[in-house]
């Protein structure tokens, strides 16, 4: 008779650290196909930018470091860096934003600590910060979703816009934010939040050309992708619910709350789930399992810290979107976390009060 | 080694205030946006440290035990109010643009550790040339940081040295790049952080090399043991 034995750990799939990237990349382009779609091939040349200068930057570090820089490519760790990225970024950014940005993530906040696996803060989100206070200008330059733009630029007028500033037929970046009814368009966190500061109430900062009921033209759908894609990675067991649902639940409560004690001055759960980049960073940044808590109490409660966080500076902060700023807070208190949610090892019981250690 | 010498390489390298003791590191990181508010900043303070280290020197022997921190703090706050009313006089912009950072220059624990951990114990000659080297060393990381952010932030190196040095100066001002967007992370705080890291590391990255280079020499010397037993 055979018996099988089969000691811990009980894990039949196994994947090694190029697989589980390349799973995560997969999922993101769902997100990625509509955000092109809405938005412009902008994205697609900053995603190409990127992947570029993150290869050959993690391969001269680990070159000057002496590693194996195959090996480190093949993981596929820095292309998800530089994707995540080059898609948080505005898709006409000129080229040098993303080039110094992936360089940053690579080589400071990855390298620098060590590499895959030591870094203490999410790579892609201390560059987004990082690029964020360095050049505001740039960083904010978000264009409207292309149905409600007069000019749709293509492929050609992308590459053309991110490289010199203008687009194929000589419009600058400025003329393509401009929309049908010659307005300037934010992004719906943006237009809220100055609507906001002028006094208009919540109800009336939606009658903005830019939404379409309480969500964003074009955001919505984006952010329906990410959803969708990180559904997709919990169903694969790549990523568990408990930092998405964390954090998803920390933001809607937050909103719920303040929603019904004043709803002229607080936007909705449902505003602030589908517009802005919550559901991208719920699934796919806020994850990394490097810079994440490790226990999964640990995990709920770094989401939902991260969720309080993103509502707070939303509203009262400086900036209209706060996901890289929570995600770096967070990342700071990680082990913090992780120390107060250590499971209880098999065979040991809960230390009671006043027992000696 | 002789004492000055060893009180060079403390100063300049080994022991270096900045990258080694990491003290005053509030004007280091707050006034390194260009090479000359660091270097500004740099030279007052090794103008103060030279003569709180020479004046705690001489009064070493007369001070109680108990109360010297005060005398200390009190001799150096004179020292500052000199230095920043000299620079008021002369160096007026640079004087501005310096602000608090100078008058700050009583807080700098550099010059207290100096003064309570060498000046105090050691004769006048001694003190005052330790305090010169600790303050060359401090300024050198200063103007190493300054242009480091300078260079990043607004693609110039010496702009506005003629503030410090004189109209001659004007000229030696470096252009290397120009940009309508600064890097801003450059020139605000958290890049002092970040610059004052990647100088820090460098400097354990010499020392290492060093060693190593030293180590190399010292194996080289194999001494030959002589056979006491005989071969079979």
């Amino acid at each position: 008779m055979n018996y099988k034995l089969a000691s811990s750990p009980h894990q039949h799939v196994r994947r090694n650290t190029g697989q589980v990237m390349r799973m995560v990349i997969y999922a993101l382009i769902p997100g990625i196909l509509l955000q092109t779609w809405f938005f412009g091939f902008g994205v697609l040349v900053q995603i190409a930018l990127a992947v570029i200068t993150a290869v050959v930057t993690e391969a001269t570090i680990l070159e000057m470091r002496k590693r194996n820089f195959e090996r480190a490519i093949k993981d596929y760790s820095a292309i998800l860096t530089a994707i995540l990225l080059a898609i948080s970024i505005p898709p006409f950014a000129p080229w040098w934003v993303i080039v110094i940005g992936t360089f940053f993530a690579i080589a400071m906040v990855k390298q620098l600590y060590g590499g895959l696996g030591f870094n203490v803060f999410n790579p892609a989100m201390a560059a987004y910060v990082m690029l964020l206070v360095s050049f505001p200008v740039q960083m904010t330059q978000w264009l409207p979703a292309q149905s409600l733009t007069t000019h749709q630029p293509g492929l050609i007028d992308a590459i053309y816009a991110v490289f010199t500033g203008f687009s194929a037929d000589g419009f600058s970046l400025a003329q393509l934010q401009g929309a049908a009814d010659g307005h300037t368009m934010a992004t719906p966190l943006d237009a809220i939040k100055t609507g906001l500061a002028q006094g208009l109430t919540y109800e009336e900062g939606l009658q903005s050309a830019i939404f379409d009921g309480s969500l964003g033209i074009g955001w919505w759908w984006v952010s329906a992708g990410y959803l969708l894609g990180g559904l997709y990675l919990i169903r694969a067991k790549i990523i568990n619910w408990h930092i998405p649902g964390g954090m998803l639940a920390g933001t809607a409560l937050c909103a719920g709350v303040m929603f019904l004690i004043d709803a002229d001055r607080f936007a909705s759960p449902l505003f602030h789930i589908f517009n802005g980049s919550l559901l991208l960073g719920a699934f796919f940044i806020a994850t990394d399992p490097v810079s994440a808590s490790t226990t999964n109490k640990g995990r709920i409660i770094f989401g939902a810290a991260i969720g309080f966080w993103v509502y707070v500076i939303r509203t009262w902060g400086g900036y209209p979107d706060a996901i890289a700023f929570s995600v770096l807070i967070m990342n700071m208190a990680v082990p913090l976390i992780d120390y107060y949610t250590r499971p209880r090892t098999y065979g040991h019981t809960k230390r009671t009060k006043g027992e000696p250690k | 080694m002789n004492e000055f010498k060893q009180l060079s390489w403390q100063g300049l390298w080994k022991n270096n205030p900045a990258l080694v003791q990491l003290l005053g590191l509030c004007p280091l990181l707050a006034v390194t946006a260009t090479v000359t508010n660091g270097l500004g900043l740099g030279l007052a303070t090794t103008l103060v440290l030279i003569g709180s280290n020479a004046t705690v020197s001489i009064i070493r022997n007369l001070v109680p035990n108990e109360i010297r921190i005060p005398i200390f703090v009190m001799i150096i706050a004179a020292f500052v109010t000199v230095v920043q009313l000299l620079m008021n006089a002369y160096t007026y912009e640079l004087y501005q643009a310096l602000g608090i950072f100078i008058p700050l220059i009583v807080t700098n624990c550099a010059i207290i550790g100096r003064a309570e951990a060498y000046a105090s114990k050691n004769p006048i000659g001694y003190a005052a040339f330790d305090g010169l080297m600790m303050g060359l060393g401090f300024t050198v990381v200063l103007v190493l940081l300054g242009a480091m952010r300078e260079l990043l932030g607004y693609g110039t190196l010496f702009d506005g040295a003629n503030l410090l040095l004189g109209d001659w100066a004007s000229s030696l001002k470096v252009t290397i790049f120009t940009t309508d967007s600064p890097f801003l992370l450059a020139i605000l705080p958290p890049g002092a952080f970040l610059g004052m890291g990647l100088l820090i590391a460098a400097k354990n990255l010499l020392d290492k090399r060093f060693e190593s280079m030293f180590a190399a020499k010292q194996e080289a010397k194999v001494v030959q043991r002589a056979r006491v037993t005989a071969e079979t």
